[in-house]
């Protein structure tokens, strides 16, 4: 079991407070929508737990177990897909998948590859360079690389951005396959994405 | 514990092959480096002509040459990852530490390689002693060790900053000082004809700058490169 506890958290810019004494405990299986306004501060929240962003008080901790993870196996367990999250234009989708699965710790084999790339409608495109995709292809991929490493927390920001319709199914039914083994949480406006979620947190 | 797992030496070599298949695939800091080598290496050939200059001299705008050159290109191996977007990927997923080696790794092969075609085209335009060449071989080894080590940190300090090239050359030069001076120092004394025991001072202070830069770059690298 897998869990992630937030405690008091809060994030200012200067005198521009974005959220604070923010606390939730979710553990695998549940899944959080975290909504606002533009600028409320959703993607500043989803890359604070993540530890890309430094939280200005309060703390952000991953549990197996309730065995606190290290900083490298929570970056064994995360994934995320965000529109600030870009894939080498000058990699293939194949080697992209291999690059980050390996270097995220994880060992991935073609056949995995090829699944994955199929399930998010790819198939036939892994030798292709990833700057030749068009800006849903490339979407796709980071579902691609989310869902090939199974994560036990999976981040979404702003999940269907650039989709079409087939591409948005795609990202429901993937959302639904992973959902009772993962800890989920997206950061939306869109009422169609915050329904995957069972919790809401509006902020601002 | 989760799943199947990676060593650090295979997270560093994935980060290096990386870096390697984008450079082989745009070519654009081998190209960077090499045009700037090449074009200072004929401006001072055809102002200084071919013959009279002092051993001094020589190794000074050798390693002019060399230093202006890794300059030009070695900072976008971090640049690149900031002005692409995939920083932020690499950040989340790769451990720092193999972030690191493997980004020094490719700014070593990137400097090996414009030395290897520099130092030939230098003793030709220059018309350097050539006698000693072998003795030149480990101070070049530790040069090109020294200053990737040294500058593959300056490149991750610089890559999110506005105003990335003057400023890496800026940070880099105190940091290189010492560095410069003992490669000077030693390429004189090979230029004028000394053998390895007249550079073994110089040859030592390389190994421990090279060895002190590299680890404490590994240490400080995870607070430049997550901050």
């Amino acid at each position: 079991m897998f869990r992630l506890a937030v405690k008091d958290l809060a994030k200012r810019f200067g005198h521009r407070k974005l959220f604070r004494d923010l606390s939730f405990d979710l553990s695998t299986g549940d899944s959080l929508a975290i909504t606002g306004s533009n600028g409320s501060g959703k993607s500043t929240l989803v890359m604070t737990l993540l530890g890309l962003q430094r939280p200005s008080r309060g703390s952000v901790t991953y549990y197996h177990d309730d065995v606190e993870l290290s900083e490298s196996d929570r970056r064994q367990s995360v994934a995320f897909v965000s529109p600030y999250f870009n894939l080498y234009d000058h990699l293939t989708a194949e080697e992209n998948l291999t690059f980050f699965a390996t270097v995220s710790g994880h060992t991935i084999t073609g056949k995995e590859i090829n699944r994955t790339l199929e399930q998010v409608g790819l198939e036939g495109r892994g030798a292709d360079l990833v700057g030749e995709f068009s800006s849903g292809m490339k979407q796709r991929l980071k579902y691609a690389l989310a869902v090939v490493s199974n994560p036990d927390f999976l981040f979404l920001d702003e999940p269907t951005s650039n989709l079409d319709n087939e591409g948005k199914k795609i990202v429901f039914d993937l959302v639904e396959s992973v959902r009772s083994d993962t800890v989920i949480v997206i950061a939306t406006n869109e009422e169609q994405e915050y329904r995957l979620a069972q919790e809401q947190y509006r902020l601002g | 514990m989760p799943k199947s797992s990676t060593g650090w030496v295979s997270k560093a070599m994935a980060v290096y092959a990386k870096d390697l298949r984008l450079e082989l695939r745009s070519r654009y800091a081998l190209n960077a480096i090499l045009m700037f080598a090449i074009t200072t290496l004929a401006v001072v050939s055809f102002s200084l002509g071919q013959s009279g200059l002092s051993p001094k001299l020589l190794a000074a705008l050798f390693w002019v040459v060399i230093f202006f050159s890794a300059m030009s290109g070695l900072a976008q191996v971090f640049i690149r990852e900031e002005e692409s977007g995939t920083a932020l990927a690499l950040r989340l997923l790769a451990d720092p530490d193999p972030v690191y080696i493997g980004k020094l790794l490719f700014n070593f092969s990137l400097l090996t390689i414009m030395t290897i075609i520099v130092t030939p085209l230098f003793f030709i335009f220059t018309d350097a002693p050539v006698e000693n060449a072998l003795t030149f071989v480990p101070v070049l080894i530790l040069g090109v060790i020294g200053l990737s080590g040294a500058t593959t940190l300056v490149a991750a300090i610089i890559s999110r900053a506005s105003v990335k090239g003057a400023l890496f050359a800026v940070l880099s030069f105190p940091i290189l000082m010492p560095l410069l001076m003992s490669l000077v120092s030693a390429s004189e004394s090979v230029f004028d004809g000394g053998g390895l025991v007249s550079i073994s001072s110089e040859l030592q202070f390389l190994t421990a700058y090279a060895v002190v830069m590299i680890t404490a770059s590994v240490m400080l690298f995870k607070f430049v490169w997550q901050d």
